[in-house]
């Protein structure tokens, strides 16, 4: 979709100047997914695809409720199952709703090289502005969920919008919408922070010890949270336990980058400057002899 | 005027600005790619998504050509012990005291160092470029390679270009140079005074 021109961009890939932001008076938003109360049902899938316009294609049954088995560029969000055992002996079903985490510090957009094609809005939505997407899946590699699909009808990345459309005139995300138990909040970060720290209160009390917020700081937060029962062990449903851009990523489009273009017009430079105070070898006539002066 | 002496044939010649047009048009594609205030070079090979498809291409028909030169010129280039007392007295040249200078054969340790630089940084730019080549090859290699291959891939390219900055300038520097490769002779006075090694060789033929 294109660029929400009623909202402030905060930070626009490939792009060196400062970027649209003279409203203020934007709180930054988040999305809270508590899987204690999540069933399972997958409306916030189906209400993915309503307002979204996907249709994935039909897979086939891989022996577990996974459906699809992972997100596609079709499937934005995708309902995860995980059989695990905390504590030995102590089988538990947990259900975690995947998809984009909208980091306050987005690997996506500080890989991404074509200017605008990634943006971050004030409220802190992390966009993809598919028109401007060429295909080269550097958001991919800059992505610490593993995220980001590129699409192979049209060679164009896709990821949740946290329904930006949405939400930029005042409504809450489809799958919020849709959630039928409340598991699914949205409102401002500070709102849903707090909300959600309260939540994991009522789970220790019911037993949870390690229940806890995931809003991991090695991306400077996520506008999209969970509740988890087992905040300690969050691999259980295979979410890295300290998110961050890759060094490699890091050294690649931070330092090198402007580092690498001074460094080759700096040896062009140096080649001009040797030039002009060394002046040229030329050729010599005869063997140990120079030039004449004026010859 | 003085006499001529062949140094490339033709043959040679062609291959060599084969290569230096695909590295003008996979370098721009490149370029566009690597930091924003280069990305109007993306225009050059037809903008964003078309920089993106077609720099592969290029790049691997840039490395394939370039085997051609290698093949050429790898005999040229081995180092010898004679390239020692050229790295000592390197200083001096730049200077612009070329006296202190050895004879040399063919090619001097300076442009020796390049071929080398070249070969090694093209091989390094075709092996990681495949792990991250869109859509075809990058689906089947781990995120966590792709990361490493991109940073390699920037490296590599990055000590390209220096490479054929300081190449493209010791043309423009030592005059009577650039004719080698734009008429495929260069002047004996040339010769004696820059390979005086490859010039009593040249006689001796």
């Amino acid at each position: 979709m294109a660029s929400l021109q009623t909202q402030d961009v905060v930070a626009r890939s490939a792009t060196t100047t400062p970027t649209p932001q003279v409203r203020s008076a934007v709180a930054p938003v988040a999305k809270l997914i508590d899987e204690s109360k999540c069933i399972g049902c997958k409306a916030c899938q189906v209400a993915c695809m309503e307002w979204n316009d996907l249709r994935d294609e039909i897979g086939s049954n891989v022996g577990v409720y996974d459906n699809p088995a992972d997100l596609t560029p079709n499937s934005w969000t995708v309902m995860k199952f995980f059989e695990v055992e905390p504590k030995a002996g102590n089988l538990e079903w947990l259900i975690r709703k995947d998809g984009c985490m909208h980091c306050e510090d987005p690997g996506c957009l500080k890989a991404c090289p074509s200017p605008g094609a990634i943006v971050k809005y004030a409220n802190g939505i992390v966009d993809f502005i598919s028109e401007n997407c060429i295909g080269c899946g550097y958001c991919i590699t800059g992505c610490p969920f593993d995220v980001p699909r590129i699409s192979p009808k049209d060679n164009k990345a896709y990821k949740c919008t946290l329904c930006s459309d949405r939400v930029g005139v005042g409504l809450e995300p489809a799958c919020v919408k849709a959630c039928p138990t409340g598991a699914i909040n949205f409102g401002t970060k500070e709102d849903m922070v707090t909300y959600g720290d309260k939540r994991a209160g009522e789970l220790k009390e019911r037993g949870f010890q390690n229940a806890g917020l995931y809003n991991p700081a090695g991306v400077g937060g996520t506008h999209v949270m969970y509740v988890l029962k087992h905040a300690d062990q969050p691999e259980l449903e295979k979410l890295p336990r300290n998110p961050s851009i890759s060094p490699a990523v890091s050294l690649w489009k931070g330092v090198a980058k402007p580092l690498a273009v001074a460094g080759m017009i700096g040896a062009a430079v140096v080649g001009f400057f040797h030039y002009m105070k060394v002046g040229p070898i030329e050729e010599q006539p005869e063997d140990g002899k120079r030039e004449k002066e004026g010859s | 005027m003085s006499k001529l002496l062949q140094r490339y044939n033709d043959r040679e010649r062609m291959n060599h600005w084969f290569v230096v047009l695909l590295f003008v048009l996979a370098g721009c594609s490149g370029f566009a790619l690597f930091h924003p205030s280069l990305f109007f070079l993306s225009t050059v090979t037809g903008g964003g998504s078309w920089a993106r498809i077609l720099h592969p291409f290029l790049g691997v028909l840039m490395v394939l050509s370039f085997l051609g030169l290698f093949l050429r010129f790898v005999a040229a280039n081995r180092f010898t012990a004679a390239d020692k007392e050229w790295k000592k007295q390197m200083g001096q040249l730049l200077k612009g005291n070329k006296s202190a200078m050895p004879a040399v054969g063919k090619y001097n340790y300076g442009q020796k160092l390049v071929f080398w630089l070249f070969a090694c940084s093209l091989i390094v730019l075709l092996i990681t470029g495949f792990l991250f080549w869109r859509p075809w090859f990058a689906p089947y290699v781990p995120i966590a390679v792709i990361r490493v291959a991109v940073l390699l891939h920037a490296i590599a390219a990055f000590v390209l270009v220096l490479s054929v900055i300081v190449h493209i300038y010791a043309a423009i520097w030592v005059k009577g140079t650039l004719r080698a490769m734009t008429r495929g002779t260069v002047t004996e006075e040339w010769a004696r005074s820059n390979h005086r090694i490859w010039y009593d060789d040249a006689m001796k033929r």
